[in-house]
């Protein structure tokens, strides 16, 4: 296997969705080239900090504000019809 | 090497029947159901507009719109996908307003193939997060997802932010599922690439640009 056919099936490898046989022969290439396992280890890295990043959380009094604003127009729609809103 | 683990996510069982209340005008009903997805909407608003106001108008616009259009949800999706549709939508058109120089599509191609094979393969710091302080993480992430093309951020967000499947992806954002795949793939090497030189180990030189 060379390093371009490793990228490719990179993303299948790291969710879990490939084949047994592919898997194998994946892991063989990732045993002798240090080059694919550094990227493969650091892309699965930087997966793991966005998804544990926590950037754009919404501040609770953002929050209550938005879903008041939210509940008031659906039940200024819910009474008045879809033209009001 | 382990795979990514996915979010867990929030039992759904009870969720057709507080669609059906709402759908009959049950306000409550849809106030939950706010609830539950007020946090994933916002995120990914802001990380489509990179403006805080722009995600809130979002917020409120995508709930408001997927309130009034609830009797064109048919349940075959789930609600949460059917939403993040129409809040991908709405965050696209705040982008397009915000910069009319630029065309904003999901459907761009971008660039050529070279753009996304690795260039930068020094290893990483065992713990690289812990090399900054909060605020500094917070600065190096923004500004690197942001730097990415819309159309690659906005898939990156849902796969593997906010743990939505690459089907539930595909039909979200109204792509095949190899080009989910494809610009998925280009997204992640993009971003390690940039990682890269914050987070490869100090000793290799330089690692502090």
């Amino acid at each position: 296997m060379k390093c371009s056919e490793f990228l490719q099936e990179l993303t299948n490898y790291l969710d879990g969705v490939i084949d047994d046989r592919t898997k194998s022969e994946l892991e063989d290439h990732l045993a002798w080239c240090h080059n694919c396992y550094v990227v493969c280890d650091t892309t699965k890295k930087t997966i793991e900090i966005y998804r544990d990043s926590q950037l754009y959380e919404l501040p609770e009094d953002l929050r209550t504000r938005l879903r008041s604003a939210i509940v008031s127009k659906c039940q200024q729609h819910k009474k008045t019809g879809p033209q009001s809103v | 090497m382990s795979t990514i683990q996915p979010r867990v996510e929030p039992p759904v069982s009870d969720e057709l029947a507080l669609v059906q209340a709402a759908k009959g005008g049950d306000v409550a009903a849809f106030e939950e159901l706010v609830r539950r997805y007020d946090r994933n909407v916002f995120r990914i608003a802001q990380h489509i507009t990179q403006n805080r106001e722009d995600a809130e108008d979002v917020v409120q616009d995508a709930f408001l719109k997927a309130y009034t259009n609830l009797g064109q949800f048919q349940g075959q999706s789930k609600f949460y996908t059917w939403l993040v549709r129409i809040a991908v939508n709405e965050a696209l058109m705040k982008l397009r307003r915000r910069r009319p120089e630029r065309t904003v599509s999901l459907d761009e191609e971008v660039k050529t193939e070279d753009d996304s094979l690795p260039r930068e393969v020094a290893d990483w710091s065992p713990n690289p997060e812990q090399q900054y302080s909060q605020a500094e993480l917070r600065e190096i992430l923004t500004r690197t997802i942001q730097g990415l093309p819309p159309g690659f951020r906005t898939v990156f967000v849902l796969r593997d932010v906010e743990g939505l499947s690459t089907e539930e992806t595909a039909e979200a954002l109204d792509l095949s599922i190899p080009a989910v795949k494809s610009r998925l793939l280009r997204a992640r090497l993009q971003l390690r690439e940039r990682l890269s030189r914050f987070f490869q180990k100090r000793e290799s030189g330089d690692g502090n640009k």
